[in-house]
């Protein structure tokens, strides 16, 4: 199948090595433990595997046959078909990091074209070659800010409003350390009042979602000069296509930008391979955990790219690098660079409004209904907004299955005592039909 | 391979010059050899801290390594060269003049005595360069 | 050869692509929340495929040739998984959508989960973790989370042998943990003697990559791994070499307690560059109760009529999540793509013959290459690039002229107890024709090196790029583009 050998090259082979059969390479592994009977369902010819997998397949119900209104985190775009055309040549998938800068240069100029990108749309000055995703990338903001002050300053303030994953992802990367995470408890505060009480100095971070785990967006000069007032640094985790309409973080004054690029071209796949993006300021650079492309030239005086400031990671550093991390996201950063490219400021911008107005439209049609009300009405929010709702959401959403709409996202599941507020995503992909759809489908519901 | 004998050296490669409490501190010939071209120095310290013997005070990181540059003897540091952040290239070309580290009033003068001369720290590079 | 950037090649006003006007009406945007500047570059679809596909051709890729890079297992990507992972049944679900509607992605995770539990001799597997160094992280903190549970708080020290990868230390460290280097012996195993005397109640643990990076299965693992579990400690495995090992030996069997995978070395999934990877953790039944959450298991039993029910679950004294959503799905759909069309037998095939190439190319190149550790090997071994009468020829200089050949270089400068090493792992995918070519090629290196060294020094010669400036790189720092710069020339494209 994949290993090419005939008989009488193996046999070559083994002549040349000196041994009887391949059996004789093991003889370091103690016979006791050599040759277990592994319980293995029977090999499958191609036919007969993809015939497999799309029986496995074909038992989901996918987003595109449901009328999804699910985000969280991870959200429903078009992706133009260039995109995946270019993902599949060979030349990029089967390629690894690229550690041999002369025969690699597609993929690093792929990848500082990637930085310039995220660089540009965050509003920062540099950007890594990308995290594994939102959720490590925002693990690794905390790791930066803990080493940015030496471990002087422990203390980081994150608002509860951060996505849920990524709160929880953050507190079990720094289990061992001494790192002390605190949270405001009043996601219903519509200000930062409480998350600006907690800044003390032995603040290292103030995280904040832009939009938030509940769609909002605020204006964020306040908190960042609250945050900088203390002498802490400043982190903001978004979602890449409101930066299409919203300002950007660098415009408040943050210090790193992080967040989840599934949006930009990457398909939902059940939750992966996602996109970690990274951004920082300059001053910032060698505390940035990740790969690193720079520009430089070769000997022949061509412009070209290559790793760099390698010095500060794993394989030269090992204990004392401040991550362990040694992959990028490289063909899901490749994704976004392309789908970036291929949009352009002006596609960017018309995804984003898009998504702003079919969401405010679907907000305006649900909450006529009776019994339903924005959860945060005087919020300003992007595609995505938590909605009151007269019953409790997880019947609401099993209510809406059996007519074969996704409903949003419960937020009970994350917040005690919002058992009745929904989390509701639009984009692009939903049509007025659909959220008339949904806005019908939600009318049957009735009180409790 | 240059060895001033007029300076004091640890198995670690620094040197020190000692002018009355005074000591100024930098890596040596054969360590910035071993580094290659040096892009980057970060200080841990700044005025006013005070180190204790063997600690590390700074990093220097080339294009294939990085390595921490450790205080011969305890001190309290008067003046770091930071001119070192803009133009790292220096440790590669001057590293007993304009690439000097740190400045600090040494506070244990008795642990001068514990480092290497010149000779005996040149049997040192050498009996690395034979390994 | 040079290619211009996507910001040169920008024309404003030019579109890839656009999107219908909204079918809703517009709603007022919030008063100084909106941004006046998008620099982002402009191209036509055409421009834009022509752009990457030119760069592609810059790559040197499995794809296009034999990519013999040590620890990264660079076999043939089957070209069927990039289909499975691509049907729409998978492509299109949303990580949080009712478990109901996911039944088939669910079954698929649960029996990848069993299949290599199968293959490492583990109770359970999480399949979260993104990558290898994020396995390992998580089988760190799943140790440590053992012993904190048993009130032994004073365990701190973690073991790495000094041929480990850098990963394993950075993991340890970010853990929280002191790391202890323990020296290699005379055949490339793990100092037993060295090791023994670090066996004390602070030990958390070790980490062991087995076969090593030498490329050597560790003559004494059955025995470090019981001098380890005597002084209380748990074994780490870095499971990066797996290739070798497959239906031979199963390093729960052989007293590794957590191990994580590498499903795009081992098991086929693409590098894409750089990732995504996936790296999953199996632990044995004392363990089980701390991976982190959530896991896929049965939660109804089948029956006659109904198929078993499956759902997330998350066990009760989980670490907590290292990521969000449930870890690189469309890496798990090649994975058990692959695995499917090997079956038990087939994978003992693959890692046979991983040895196979492996110990082929090792006693052809020690007829001009020192080996350090001259011994069967296992998938890969460990080569000296330098000799004695070439003393400017350095293991860069080989690795740069191999390109000429068509190769992509062996890995370099590790591991770090070899000086000069040239790591090479063929994998199985390779025909002997092709590592013939290569023992050729290695062998005319070997002659320049000594009748034409300069040849070597200025190599690459036909590789669209030559040595690139490294240290000009990282002293001038210049990590994206000037966007206030308007489009540059296009240079000789």
């Amino acid at each position: 199948m994949f290993i090419p050998h005939t008989d009488s090259e193996r046999e070559e082979m083994l002549r040349a090595i000196g041994v009887e059969s391949i059996e004789a390479l093991f003889q370091d592994i103690p016979e006791k433990q050599r040759f277990p009977q592994l319980e293995l369902p029977p090999a499958l010819k191609e036919m007969e595997v993809a015939q497999e997998l799309q029986t496995f397949a074909s038992i989901n119900e996918t987003s595109n046959e449901l009328t999804s209104f699910l985000g969280a985190g991870a959200y429903n775009h078009y992706i133009p078909a260039a995109v995946d055309s270019i993902l599949r040549r060979g030349e990029f998938y089967t390629a690894y990091t690229p550690y041999q800068p002369e025969v690699s240069q597609g993929t690093l100029q792929a990848i500082y074209e990637y930085q310039s990108l995220m660089a540009a749309l965050t509003g920062m000055e540099v950007s890594n070659a990308s995290h594994y995703d939102g959720a490590t990338a925002a693990a690794e903001a905390v790791s930066m800010a803990y080493h940015h002050f030496r471990g002087k300053r422990t203390k980081m303030v994150i608002s509860n409003a951060l996505h849920p994953h990524y709160r929880e992802t953050i507190r079990t990367y720094h289990r061992g350390s001494e790192v002390k995470i605190v949270e405001d408890d009043k996601q219903h505060s519509e200000k930062f009042e409480r998350l600006a009480d907690l800044i003390d100095e032995n603040t290292a971070l103030v995280y904040v979602g832009y939009p938030d785990f509940f769609g909002r967006l605020f204006d964020l000069t306040d908190i960042a000069n609250s945050t900088h007032g203390a002498g802490a640094l400043f982190a903001v985790s978004v979602n890449p296509i409101s930066l299409g309409l919203f300002k950007p973080p660098g415009e408040f004054g943050a210090d790193i930008v992080t967040g989840e690029g599934q949006p930009l071209g990457i398909p939902l796949s059940f939750g992966g391979p996602y996109l970690g993006i990274f951004t920082t300021r300059k001053e910032h650079v060698r505390r940035m955990a990740g790969r690193l492309v720079g520009e430089t030239i070769d000997t022949r005086g061509q412009r070209g790219y290559v790793l760099t400031l390698t010095a500060r990671e794993q394989h030269i550093r090992r204990e004392r690098a401040t991550s362990n991390i040694c992959t990028n996201q490289g063909l899901m950063a490749l994704a976004a660079t392309v789908y970036l490219s291929l949009l352009g400021s002006g596609g960017l911008r018309q995804v984003a409004e898009l998504c702003y107005h079919k969401a405010h439209y679907a907000a305006e049609k649900l909450t006529a209904l009776p019994g339903y009300s924005l959860t945060f009405p005087e919020t300003p929010f992007f595609n995505e907004f938590a909605l009151r709702c007269p019953r409790q959401v997880k019947d609401i959403i099993a209510f809406l299955l059996e007519h074969d709409v996704l409903g949003g996202y419960d937020l009970g599941q994350d917040y005690p005592g919002m058992e009745h507020d929904m989390l509701v995503a639009v984009t692009e992909m939903n049509s007025r039909e659909e959220i008339d759809l949904l806005a019908d489908r939600l009318a049957e519901v009735s009180y409790d | 391979m240059n060895i001033p004998s007029d300076l004091r050296y640890t198995a670690n490669d620094e040197w020190i010059k000692v002018e009355g409490n005074l000591g100024t501190v930098g890596i040596t010939d054969y360590a910035q050899e071993q580094l290659s071209d040096v892009v980057y120095v970060e200080f841990f310290v700044e005025e006013g801290t005070t180190i204790k013997q063997g600690e590390a005070f700074a990093v220097v990181e080339s294009v294939k390594a990085a390595a921490d540059i450790y205080s011969p003897v305890s001190g309290l540091v008067t003046s770091i060269n930071e001119a070192l952040m803009n133009t790292p290239e220096t440790v590669n070309d001057n590293p007993y003049g304009e690439a000097w580290m740190i400045k600090l009033e040494i506070s244990n003068p008795s642990e001068l005595d514990k480092l290497l001369d010149a000779s005996a720290y040149e049997k040192h590079c050498q009996e690395r360069a034979g390994e | 050869m040079t290619e211009p950037l996507i910001f040169e090649l920008s024309s404003p006003g030019r579109r890839g692509v656009t999107f219908p006007e909204p079918d809703v009406p517009r709603a007022p945007l919030p008063v100084g929340l909106t941004r006046t500047i998008l620099p982002l570059p402009e191209l036509s679809e055409v421009d834009v495929i022509r752009h990457f596909t030119r760069l592609s051709q810059l790559n040197h890729a499995v794809d296009t040739g034999f990519y013999p890079l040590g620890s990264c297992t660079m076999k043939y990507n089957p070209k069927v998984n990039e289909e499975t992972c691509r049907f729409p049944g998978f492509l299109q679900l949303h990580p949080l959508q009712p478990f109901i509607t996911v039944q088939g992605a669910l079954a698929l995770m649960y029996h990848l989960q069993e299949m290599l539990n199968e293959i490492g001799g583990y109770a359970a597997t999480s399949l979260q973790p993104a990558a290898g160094a994020h396995g390992e992280l998580t089988g760190v903190l799943i140790i440590l989370a053992y012993l904190r549970d048993r009130g032994e708080t004073q365990r701190n020290k973690i073991l790495i042998p000094d041929s480990a990868h850098g990963t394993n230390p950075a993991t340890s460290s970010m853990s929280g943990l002191t790391v202890v280097q323990i020296p290699s012996d005379k055949r490339g195993n793990v100092d037993l003697e060295a090791l023994r005397a670090e066996c004390d109640d602070t030990l958390a643990g070790l980490m062991i990559t087995n076969p090593n990076t030498l490329g050597l299965f560790d003559e004494h693992l059955g025995e470090i791994c019981h001098a380890v579990h005597q002084a209380g400690g748990l074994v780490y495995g870095d499971g990066a070499n797996l290739n070798a090992i497959m239906g031979i030996s199963r390093p729960a069997d052989c007293g590794i307690d957590v191990m994580h995978f590498n499903l795009h070395k081992t098991f086929s999934t693409p590098h894409g560059g750089g990732g995504p990877g996936s790296g999953p953790v199996g632990v044995a039944q004392h363990l089980v109760d701390y991976l982190p959450g959530p896991i896929v298991d049965i939660i109804e039993k089948s029956d006659d009529d109904l198929p078993p029910l499956f759902s997330f679950v998350t066990p009760p004294k989980s670490i907590g999540r290292v990521k969000a959503f449930h870890g690189h799905f469309g890496v798990f759909v090649r994975a058990f793509t692959y695995i499917l069309m090997h079956g038990a037998d087939g994978l003992r095939r693959v890692s046979e013959h991983a040895v196979l190439n492996a110990n082929y190319l090792r006693v052809h190149l020690r007829e001009r290459y020192r080996i350090p550790y001259d011994r069967v090997c296992m998938h890969e071994f460990v080569a000296e690039g330098h000799w004695p009468d070439a003393p400017d020829v350095h293991a860069l200089d080989i690795s740069k002229r191999l390109m000429d050949f068509g190769f992509h270089p062996p890995t370099n400068y590790f591991p770090l107890i070899v000086p000069e090493a040239l790591m090479i792992e063929p994998t199985e995918t390779e025909s002997k024709a092709t590592l013939d070519a290569f023992i050729d090629a290695m062998g005319q290196i070997a002659d320049e090196a000594r009748n034409n060294p300069e040849r070597l020094k200025g190599a690459p010669h036909k590789t669209p790029f030559g040595r690139l400036d490294e240290v000009k790189a990282a002293r001038e720092l210049v990590l994206c583009c000037q966007l206030t710069e308007g489009p540059a020339q296009s240079e000789g494209a």
